[in-house]
């Protein structure tokens, strides 16, 4: 790695003791020789270990569920259905009263996605837990599943999730978020080139390390303490307060060493469930995902579809974009309404365009929710973003770093959403590349400024 | 058939922090009769080190090596409030919750010194060696272990302070969605270089040239270990990820990690890391997020490589060769 002192140097101090100096990281020795303490490594006796009966069906009726066999299991000590959990529909951000609740902790009369967790088995060993879990014994009724986006927001598509009543989420603005800026169509009209092209992903997995869980030992005081590798600790404690019902008081959350995370550990999943089974059994409780829960269960980065139509004139000037993005929230919203409303505020990217008109949307079908992921709500946006800047400097015969060049925003540059640009950096960022990997362009862009003009 | 190369662009921004939720951070910074200061939080370290920058942070405002102090987090029964660690928010808002602590907790410290002393406050300095000094005479001077002794035994005072950080929440207005998303934003420029095979569709990466401006590197070598994962990530993400091969159809997802596929250390592509600092007007020290935005960037200039090698579009993630060779056949009519 390289730092570039030249750039911005008249707006910095070199002179601190501390930062700026690349310091050994205090807790390297810890994690490279395996001293550091995970969650996994609290160990109590008597703990019990929890697992989850999950939904074969991407979307199902649930008749009846039959847990007689698995109680008799050898080690089971407690099974726990919808009815156990004290408020069963919930959606973690109701703390910032972005609602409607609309997920449940174990399914209750239906099922929305295969994998979803329907009853929990609580036993002496996860081997007695797996097996018992195996005799439990769900009568489904299989609904049709709607998988497609487009499907989805079709009238007469089946309704994944009745607690919003349509496919989509639907915001104060209405079925998306929207921002408009200038007259989106007279730049069209105005433009020598109107480009529209469309992208798409698929769910990206975190992959980290450590998978996500918790283990939960009771005070014996009425109180649980909770060693969890979430990303948010206060946030998980007051979901869990909601869905348990329970004082905030009586919740002792301990975590902060976390084996990565990249978004995946700031749903609120394992740690209530297990909560409740230390407090129905007075047991310590572990609930660990394996790797494939970690891997098709837990939440992973949405799919996107990302539309995009620009006007472009022939000297390479961008005089209108319109996005319309869709993310698929899978079957109950988690943070996904938030990371589509966060791509609203990032279009139309690092550019500035004077006519710019954007609509996201949330989207739900019968697959495994998705939520935060590292990027959230842009990754797949500068995706299709930055492969449209190369093929409409293509279109014009432009050269793909030249063409950045002339639609950069700079200092106090207008966005879309209505914020003047600040602290901008893309032009010099630009230069820099166009050094490094001998790029050449011409020198009045090596000569530009992310600075106000005049300024 | 035949490798063909090709190199491709892409330049992105990248906001800090979740200003549509509303971003609060709270800490606590106390000294104990060693001379040491304990950083209180309820942060989380994701293993990107938070717990280290936190550390310097705090030293270099008050004025002692960073060894000299401790963070304790994240434990719901000690440390204050903190949203979470997520949305690059946990070196901005912690780190400035940190500094307005550390500026409480320097206060009184220098307050003790004085006392101790006899001069005023205002005329004392550390010498960022665990020592105040008088300005301009430096041969009057305590030792930090010294003022926090007396602190706690002599003068009876809690060498200590309260630092809080919070982004208010910004509504979108809901028609024109005018709204504040974020605090400051990091930048990147990605050139990739790339060879492909159009018989067999496989990609290489040959090389990553990652241009990030991020405010101010705190500690360039943890800046240096996260801005290479991140441009290994966005490779990742280019050209193998998904846990649905075929979406929107369920199947084929994989369960482990040989059916899940990433790059190992055979795929790597010759990284380098150019970083530029332009601070931020509200980040601590100048310092902005650049923790989610490095791994952006390589995906698109991978996918503009890969069109600069053989000519086709591939506009849906990941790029297989799967992909490629179905695009390739599509171009050339049998």
């Amino acid at each position: 790695m390289e730092l570039r002192k030249n750039y911005f140097a008249d707006q910095r101090k070199d002179d601190l003791h501390e930062i700026g100096q690349p310091r050994p990281r205090s807790d390297s020795p810890g994690h490279v020789t395996g001293k550091t303490a995970y969650f996994a490594d609290r160990n109590f006796p008597g703990m019990l270990h929890l697992k989850m009966v999950r939904s074969p069906h991407h979307h199902a009726r649930i008749r009846s569920i039959d847990t007689s066999e698995a109680e008799k299991h050898p080690g089971v000590v407690k099974i726990l259905t919808a009815k156990d959990v004290p408020h069963n529909v919930y959606t973690i951000l109701i703390l910032i009263q972005i609602g409607p609740e609309d997920e449940t902790v174990l399914a209750d009369g239906k099922v929305r996605w295969k994998g979803e967790a329907v009853v929990a088995v609580l036993a002496e060993s996860e081997r007695a837990a797996q097996e018992a879990a195996a005799k439990v014994k769900v009568d489904y009724e299989v609904l049709p599943a709607v998988f497609d986006m487009e499907e989805a927001l079709k009238p007469g598509a089946p309704i994944v999730n009745e607690y919003h009543g349509q496919n989509h989420y639907l915001y104060d603005s209405g079925e998306c978020r929207k921002v408009r800026f200038g007259d989106v169509e007279a730049g069209f009209a105005s433009a020598d080139h109107v480009l529209e092209q469309s992208y798409q992903s698929s769910p990206i997995e975190h992959a980290p390390t450590e998978t996500t869980g918790c283990v939960v030992a009771p005070e014996g005081n009425d109180r649980f303490t909770c060693y969890t590798n979430t990303q948010a600790m206060f946030f998980t404690l007051d979901n869990t307060s909601i869905i348990l019902q329970m004082p905030g008081s009586k919740l002792h959350f301990v975590g902060g060493t976390v084996g990565g995370g990249f978004g995946g550990k700031v749903d609120v999943i394992v740690e209530p469930i297990a909560i409740l089974g230390a407090k129905l059994t007075g047991r310590p409780v572990c609930f660990v995902y394996s790797r494939e829960e970690e891997m098709q269960i837990s939440s992973p980065r949405a799919a996107e579809k990302v539309v995009i139509k620009d006007g472009v004139m022939k000297d390479g000037r961008i005089v209108a974009r319109k996005v319309t993005g869709y993310t698929d929230a899978g079957a109950y919203s988690r943070h996904s309404p938030y990371g589509a409303q966060k791509g609203a505020g990032h279009y139309p990217g690092p550019y500035t365009i004077p006519n710019v008109w954007i609509d996201t949307y949330c989207v739900y079908t019968n697959r495994t929710p998705s939520s935060a992921m590292r990027g959230f709500g842009v990754t797949i946006g500068d995706f299709a973003l930055e492969v449209q800047m190369d093929k409409l400097a293509r279109l014009i015969g432009l050269d793909p770093l030249e063409f950045r060049f002339i639609n950069a925003y700079r200092d106090g540059d207008m966005k879309a959403h209505r914020q003047p640009t600040e602290g901008a950096a893309l032009i010099e960022c630009m230069q820099e590349a166009s050094r490094a990997a001998n790029w050449p362009v011409a020198e009045k862009y090596l000569a530009m400024s992310s600075y106000a003009k005049g300024a | 058939m035949a490798i063909r190369r090709g190199r491709g662009v892409a330049a992105i921004n990248y906001p800090t922090g979740m200003n549509l939720g509303g971003d609060p951070t709270q800490a606590l910074v106390h000294s104990t009769p060693t001379g040491n200061f304990m950083v209180t939080l309820s942060s989380v370290d994701l293993g990107q080190g938070m717990k280290q920058i936190m550390a310097q942070i705090c030293a270099e405002t008050i004025g002692v090596p960073t060894d000299r102090v401790v963070v304790d987090t994240a434990d719901t029964d000690t440390g204050p409030h903190c949203m979470g660690t997520f949305a690059s928010r946990g070196t901005h808002r912690a780190g400035n919750a940190v500094i307005q602590a550390a500026r409480e907790a320097r206060q009184v410290m220098l307050e003790v010194a004085a006392e101790e002393l006899e001069v005023n406050a205002s005329d004392l300095e550390t010498d960022g060696e665990g020592n105040i000094l008088v300005k301009g005479a430096p041969q009057k001077s305590i030792s930090i272990f010294d003022v926090a002794l007396s602190a706690h035994f002599k003068r009876g005072r809690s060498i200590s302070g309260r630092g809080m950080f919070l982004i208010p929440r910004s509504y979108p207005e809901k028609e024109t969605g005018a709204m504040k998303p974020s605090t400051c934003y990091a930048h990147a420029c990605t050139v990739a270089e790339v060879e492909v095979d159009d018989e067999t569709g496989e990609v290489t990466v040959l090389t990553v040239k990652n241009i990030f401006e991020i405010g101010r590197a705190l500690n360039p070598k943890m800046v240096e270990q996260q801005l290479v994962g991140g441009s290994w990530m966005g490779i990742s993400h280019a050209l193998y990820e998904t846990t649905e091969p075929y979406y929107p159809n369920r199947d084929h997802g994989g369960t482990d990690f040989n059916q899940y596929l990433m790059p190992g250390p055979g795929d790597l592509a010759q990284t380098e890391i150019i970083v530029l600092e332009r601070p931020s007007a509200d980040g601590p020290y100048g310092a902005k997020g650049p923790g989610e935005m490095c791994a952006n960037p390589q995906i698109p200039a991978v996918a503009n490589a890969v069109f600069d090698a053989v000519g086709v579009r591939i506009d849906t993630l990941p790029i297989t060769p799967e992909r490629i060779l179905r695009a390739l056949k599509a171009e050339t009519p049998n």
